[in-house]
């Protein structure tokens, strides 16, 4: 079997207007969102009890809906979660009540209802833990960004660093932009997955650059344009297999995983996929736009080519 | 000719024996088990308690299917959980307050696994049940009660070395001594300053008193924080075990957080009130001089405050604290002389001498014992000093239940809180949530798994199969390093490990595509592995690298559960980066690397272009 059969490069550069056109019209349109409608974040950044109750049968939601209002928390919100008997309840942070006992008052009054309702799971975050994991997540976001233009810096160029990191922040961004449009709850969990992401799809770069490297060695004579062209068409078939090997995992999380990963492979999935474009038809075309040449790879190299060659 | 010299496979051997056997105590699974353990150093875990434990076992008819003594307790283990509860109940009532019997799950691996320390995963508590809560110290309340503190022992020296004064205020960071004239606040200057060193003076004029004010110094200030973070983990440590809990984590996170963990807790009502309660117990003195019908008006007397005692009618007690509860040796719940639930409290020597001391000088006069809790002061008890009590033994009466007093000794012995907490943060996980997350993480990567192993085998034969089992090869070692180090496993490190296979299939990938290549280029098949795994190696460095930094950002500044999602990931890529390549290469070499004649080897179809561009 062997599903790529490409007879010769594929002018990706040539394309590099449209894609370009394509990348920032998706950014754009991401930034709108992200800026209109906010993300849905949840309750790790916010603050705020999310309660997860589970009853023996189907949950009547309206009621318990109203055992809430009569508890004096009209503010909260109650939906099915995973399947009809599991009912999820979020309560906003209040500044005036002690959170950590609300759950406990909200339980009670479900059980003098229906003696079946179980907790399954209480998350409780505090205002000011909220506030520091906004900012941790935030920091964490910028070490791994510096620290993955300076690997590349160092192991490549400084120009193949550039064009990494924004080629994959882009991908960053587009996910928030599904998360924004479609009022997906952002929690720690999905921002651990986007970190894994920039990671990964860093990777992508990195074999693309490779070869970029090695071609600029080897076809001496090429222009830049098909020195890429060739890199990427030649990369073509692992990229495609490798993300879609990565791709079954997600999807398997996304069918097995329950309602906890969901929205965890769900963010892999986004960023996957984006991931083998932009690292292909952004990365790429960014580098070109950068300027960069032969000299900049193969010249520091030389010596030690020469040294290899002596025995 | 691709040979690995022996030791490369001595290493692979060895390493895939180690992963093997510290992976095998996870396929055990767990049974419920009761543990006691002593919780006074004064009784000991001994032979003599594991037949004691026998015993009422026996007697109550309940048949474990493991018994054994370990270090700090003995450990039963029984074949389902009814059996487990009434062993509990059983053991609780035998045994009684001096010592802890908590619900358990043990490992069922046996005990040459275990003597070897090859230990199962440790479940982090959104896979094993459980509640996680972060307090946050109140550090203002802990400056308060020290100042507390610090205006009661003022007090005292001042009237033991008879220096006369009018007043002595307290707000949120100093007390206020007020005379009436300079020479007495010297005298006092000089005494405070030679018996507390922590407390900086200054002299301030209002009107016509002669003010001084203390603060605490800056560095007792910190040192009295610390040690209010400490005595507070030390109070929580006590308080959990009364609850009753194996394993209990109580760690500092941070200058003024605490993280208790509680792994299995079901009740989490109840370690809630017992975690927060910050009952302490203080002994005043009541003022039955004053108007007490004025007070009752609204008018309450300087100096004073107007309570209720419990079951009774109002009193006027003073503001001033002369004992608290800091200074209670031991309280047990009991009985007094007329069969009433009573608490018995053992001071200290510092607190029976100014119990001694109070009782004596205020003969024939009321003393109020109040119970604060939550902030909210009750009095308990108001009786009449009869005689001068000494030994340091006091009892408290008072209209309660039996249930009240027990409550009343637990908290009381288990410490105050040196300050106030607050809980910040709460994750509890019941344990059957805890179960399906297992099973779903379980799952997701069982069918990952094999849909990469399906795929690998179809499009690449020998090498994909070849590569399949390098990736088990991976997860082995994954799971045996975790088992070694006992990293908390939780739900997002279980998708951490079905996110490093998919991503660990990476590096096989990237190793049949340019063995591929080089056969497309018309190299030889023994060439074409050679050069198709050195050159591989260089990318998958790299590309490892990249998300290695994303790792340990992530464990640097994540929390809880992406932290464990961080440490799979960082572990997982280590382990990735030698099978993909040292194992795999190990195994293509042991196949095809002895082949002098080797023709083709079974990577798939090979398609060459029909006419070449070079």
């Amino acid at each position: 079997m062997e599903f790529f059969r490409i007879k010769r490069d594929i002018p990706f550069m040539s394309w590099g207007k449209y894609t370009t056109t394509i990348s920032l019209l998706t950014f754009v349109v991401s930034v709108f969102f992200l800026f209109t409608k906010g993300l849905n974040l949840g309750v790790d950044f916010t603050g705020g009890t999310v309660m997860e109750v589970g009853y023996t049968q189907s949950a009547d939601i309206g009621k318990v809906r109203n055992i809430l209002i009569k508890l004096g928390m009209s503010d909260a919100s109650v939906q099915n979660f995973g399947t009809s008997r599991d009912v999820m309840i979020r309560l906003p942070a209040k500044p005036d009540i002690s959170s950590a006992r609300l759950s406990e008052t909200v339980i009670a009054a479900l059980r003098q209802d229906d003696k079946t309702a179980e907790i399954r799971r209480v998350e409780f975050v505090g205002p000011q833990v909220g506030k520091e994991l906004v900012e941790n997540g935030a920091l964490a976001l910028l070490m791994v960004s510096l620290g993955i233009v300076a690997y590349l810096a160092v192991r490549f160029e400084w120009k193949f660093g550039v064009a990494g990191i924004i080629a994959n922040l882009h991908d960053v961004v587009i996910i928030l932009g599904f998360f924004a449009f479609f009022q997906w709850e952002f929690s720690l969990t999905v921002l651990a997955a986007i970190l894994a992401i920039l990671g990964y799809s860093v990777n992508e770069s990195v074999v693309i650059f490779d070869r970029i490297r090695e071609n600029f060695r080897k076809l001496r004579k090429a222009p830049v344009t098909q020195v890429i062209d060739n890199a990427i068409t030649r990369t073509m078939s692992r990229t495609i297999i490798t993300h879609g090997s990565t791709q079954m995992v997600v999807v398997s999380m996304l069918f097995f995983g329950g309602e906890a990963l969901h929205y965890f492979a769900l963010a892999l999935t986004i960023g996957i996929l984006f991931g083998i474009y932009s690292s292909v038809l952004v990365a790429s075309p960014l580098l070109m736009l950068l300027g960069v040449s032969r000299e900049d790879i193969v010249k520091p190299e030389k010596k030690k080519d020469e040294v290899e060659a002596l025995p | 000719m691709n040979r690995y010299p022996l030791w490369k496979y001595l290493i692979i051997a060895i390493s895939i024996l180690l992963g093997l056997f510290y992976t095998l105590p996870n396929f055990y699974g767990e049974s419920p088990a009761v543990q006691v353990s002593p919780l006074r150093t004064a009784a000991k875990a001994d032979t003599a308690l594991l037949q004691r434990v026998e015993e009422a076992l026996k007697k109550a008819n309940l048949v474990p299917s493991g018994m054994f003594l370990e270090e700090g307790g003995v450990k039963v283990r029984f074949s389902d959980t009814d059996a487990q509860i009434k062993a509990r109940d059983t053991l609780q009532s035998v045994l009684g307050n001096g010592y802890m019997v908590a619900l358990n799950l043990l490992p069922n691996s046996p005990q040459w696994l275990t003597s070897l320390g090859a230990l199962p995963m440790y479940l982090g508590l959104d896979l094993r049940g459980g509640v996680h809560f972060m307090l946050q110290v109140d550090m203002h309340g802990a400056l308060s009660k020290a100042l507390d503190r610090y205006s009661a022992d003022i007090r005292s020296s001042l009237r033991e070395q008879k220096i006369p004064y009018i007043g002595l205020d307290k707000d949120s960071t100093r007390v206020i001594v007020k005379f009436r004239d300079p020479e007495s606040r010297a005298k006092a200057e000089a005494e405070i300053k030679k018996t507390y060193a922590d407390l900086s003076l200054r002299e301030q004029n209002v009107g016509d008193e002669f003010h001084l004010a203390a603060t605490l110094k800056p560095e007792a200030q910190k040192l009295m924080q610390d040690s209010a973070v400490q005595q507070n983990i030390t109070t929580l440590r006590n308080r959990v075990n009364e609850l009753g809990v194996a394993e209990p984590i109580i760690q500092q996170a941070g200058a003024d957080r605490v993280v208790v963990q509680l792994p299995g807790v079901q009740d989490t009502a109840k370690a809630k009130d017992i975690l927060g309660r910050t009952a302490t117990l203080e002994v005043r003195m009541v003022d039955d001089e004053r108007d007490l019908a004025a007070a009752l008006r609204g008018q309450v007397p300087f100096g004073t405050e107007l309570y209720y005692e419990r079951g009774g009618g109002p009193l006027l007690v003073k503001k001033q604290v002369v004992l608290t509860g800091d200074r209670i040796n031991d309280a047990q719940a009991g009985f007094d002389n007329n069969n009433q639930p009573a608490v018995h409290l053992n001071l200290d020597n510092n607190g029976a001498r100014i119990f001694r001391q109070l009782t004596q000088e205020n003969v024939g006069k009321r003393m109020a014992i109040l119970l604060i809790e939550k902030n909210q002061a009750e009095v308990v008890t108001a009786p009449v000093i009869r005689e001068e009590i000494g030994g340091g033994r006091v009892q408290i009466s008072g209209r309660m239940t039996t249930e009240e007093a027990r409550d009343v000794a637990l908290l009381l012995r288990a410490g105050a809180l040196a300050a106030p907490m607050d809980i910040i943060e709460e994750r509890t996980v019941g344990p059957s949530l805890g179960a399906d997350n297992i099973s779903r993480g379980f799952d997701s990567t069982l069918f990952g798994f094999a849909a990469i192993a399906v795929f690998m085998s179809a499009y690449y034969l020998m090498f994909g199969f070849i590569s399949v089992i390098a990736l088990g090869v991976n997860l082995l070692l994954l799971v045996g390093l975790l088992s070694i180090l006992q990293a908390t496993l939780t739900l997002p490190g279980m998708a951490a490990i079905a996110l490093t296979l998919g991503m660990a299939i990476d590096a096989n990938v990237l190793i049949n595509e340019r063995i591929r290549e080089e056969l497309r280029n018309g190299v030889s098949p023994q060439a074409a592995i050679t050069s198709g795994y050195e050159r591989a190696f260089g990318t998958i460095l790299d590309s490892n690298i990249t998300t290695l930094i994303a790792g340990i950002a992530l464990f640097a500044f994540g929390s809880g559960p992406v932290k464990g999602f961080a440490v799979v990931l960082c572990l997982g890529i280590l382990t990735s980066m030698f099978s993909a390549v040292m194992v795999s290469r190990g195994m293509v070499n042991l196949v095809y690397g002895n082949r002098r004649k080797l023709e083709r080897v079974s990577i798939g179809q090979v398609w060459k272009p029909a006419s070449d561009r070079r």
